[in-house]
């Protein structure tokens, strides 16, 4: 592992592999009595939010407390970030109070990595999301979700069928999954409108299609992109029931997919928009799932950006299970 | 990582027949101690200790006739080392279904060194339960213990310096059964059972 987590492209598959299996042991511990490990025990986990968020930070929030972390909850609201403080002076605000890590969403694309690589302070960066650019946690726990009910809890996603589809252009989940997902060996389709993909998709390790119904019946995994309204501002399809009608996952399309295939949807959801109330509320919806796995994920993160000595440099993974076993 | 495991200067302490021996006489001072197999619980300390305490378990089984419940403890998240090396990988806890509490809970570890980690051990089971008492059985006692803590059921004790290296190995896990001891070349001394 990297000190930082800016990417899903930062893991290579060991990496990746490593924070699931990690994630995976983690899991268990939603079912014992005292849901608290002591291991970061003295380190100071901030949270650094600049834009609206409630499953992410509370997710984070909820990882670093069950590592016993001390967690300061940041918002841009209220603080003096509305007084017009810059990143720069936050950052060192936050450093002179001694952050271990700081997890930081931001509306600018490159905000973590520039934390991460500008100076200003000691500790890991994780990107809870930045702009349109990425989201890896996201991914990460998009990619534990698919492990559980499409390859058995274990190794990776090898030739594993995932449909991705809507506001690719806005979508931060789906360039990190994609990213992800294309190291863990998946073949990810993208659905889209033609003007909600991104220009240069076709560099990305995915093919892409503009008909739904196609991409659906041999698909292993359908996940939904929430609609970006507040990141629109030209039309990029005629009305909302139009985009619904042909991107939207409604009882008849979801009929399409094989019987195993799962339904998944980064959250939060426009119900009756790109997923009808009856697709969300299905069986095969792992929707609230996703959240629960989104606390396993994000703590398997924290733990191994910050539960071992700070070498800044990427580490020999049998060197690790020996001492493991010492 | 088997092969990675055994230096050229190792030499046997215990071969595979001696080490069968050891763990039927460690599964009979169970046994005796605890009055037959009610409430036990065995709980190995992977990756190797895991492996013991299922052998423990058949051994019980063919004394007592009665399954005793085996399961795993991880003690990754509760290491006081932590900070001192990489983020480790961390390996499978299985608790048993039955849980811990009010059970005789026998932790089964390879190696008994600095006892870091069994003190690691007792905090990682006060997270899970209460049990009516904690019993520690090894394969290898070697000495050098940092912590006020002792085995109830001993392999082998086996004295040794500190810049020696005590190797386990398991079929399961190695291919063979075999305790080595590395001489002092090059030996690190950061075994820290």
């Amino acid at each position: 592992m990297n000190r930082h987590l800016l990417s899903a492209a930062d893991l290579d598959r060991d990496d990746a592999l490593l924070v699931l299996d990690t994630a995976a042991e983690l899991a268990s511990l939603t079912d014992r009595a005292v849901k608290k490990l002591p291991t970061l025990r003295g380190r100071t986990v901030v949270n650094l939010f600049f834009e609206d968020s409630t499953r992410t930070r509370i997710s984070f929030e909820a990882a670093a407390k069950r590592l016993s972390a001390d967690v300061i909850n940041f918002s841009a609201k209220g603080s003096s970030v509305s007084k017009g403080e810059s990143l720069k002076d936050t950052a060192l605000t936050l450093e002179a109070m001694g952050a271990d890590a700081v997890v930081i969403r931001h509306h600018a694309s490159g905000a973590p990595h520039r934390l991460a690589h500008s100076g200003w302070i000691q500790g890991s960066v994780v990107n809870a999301g930045d702009g349109t650019h990425e989201h890896p946690t996201q991914s990460l726990l998009d990619a534990f979700t698919m492990r559980r009910h499409l390859a058995g809890g274990k190794g990776d996603l090898e030739g594993r069928r995932i449909t991705i589809v809507g506001d690719v252009l806005h979508s931060r989940v789906a360039r990190s999954n994609v990213l992800l997902l294309a190291t863990l060996g998946a073949e990810v389709t993208l659905v889209a409108p033609p003007t909600l993909l991104p220009v240069g998709v076709e560099t990305w390790p995915c093919a892409t299609s503009y008909d739904l119904d196609s991409a659906l019946k041999d698909a292993d995994a359908v996940m939904m992109l929430r609609v970006q309204r507040e990141r629109m501002n030209a039309s990029f399809f005629p009305s909302a029931r139009e985009y619904s009608r042909r991107y939207g996952l409604d009882a008849r399309r979801m009929a399409l997919l094989p019987d195993h295939a799962i339904v998944m949807h980064p959250g939060p959801m426009n119900r009756g928009m790109e997923i009808a109330a009856e697709v969300a509320d299905a069986d095969r919806s792992v929707i609230v799932e996703q959240v629960s796995n989104g606390v396993s994920v994000r703590m398997a993160v924290l733990y191994l950006l910050l539960g071992g000595a700070q070498l800044g440099s990427p580490l020999d993974p049998s060197s690790q299970l020996e001492t493991a076993e010492a | 990582m088997s092969a990675a495991r055994t230096p050229d200067d190792a030499r046997t302490v215990l071969d595979s027949a001696e080490i069968a021996r050891a763990l039927t006489r460690v599964a009979h001072e169970i046994v005796e101690r605890a009055k037959g197999a009610d409430d036990l619980v065995l709980l190995g300390i992977p990756t190797r200790g895991a492996f013991l305490a299922r052998r423990v378990a058949e051994r019980i089984r063919d004394i007592e006739g009665a399954d005793v419940p085996v399961g795993s403890l991880d003690i990754t998240m509760y290491r006081d080392d932590l900070r001192r090396a990489p983020a480790r990988a961390l390996l499978p806890t299985e608790i048993p279904a039955g849980g811990i509490d009010d059970k005789v809970v026998v932790l089964v570890d390879d190696v008994l060194y600095s006892g870091r980690t069994i003190r690691a051990a007792l905090d990682a089971m006060n997270d899970i339960g209460r049990p009516r008492a904690v019993q520690l059985a090894v394969l290898v006692d070697r000495g050098h213990r940092e912590l006020p803590i002792r085995a109830d059921y001993v392999g082998k004790n086996i004295p040794t310096s500190t810049s020696e290296k005590v190797l386990v190995l398991v079929s399961e896990h190695d291919g063979e059964d075999a305790v080595l001891i590395a001489g002092h070349g090059g030996a690190r001394a950061e075994e820290n059972a």
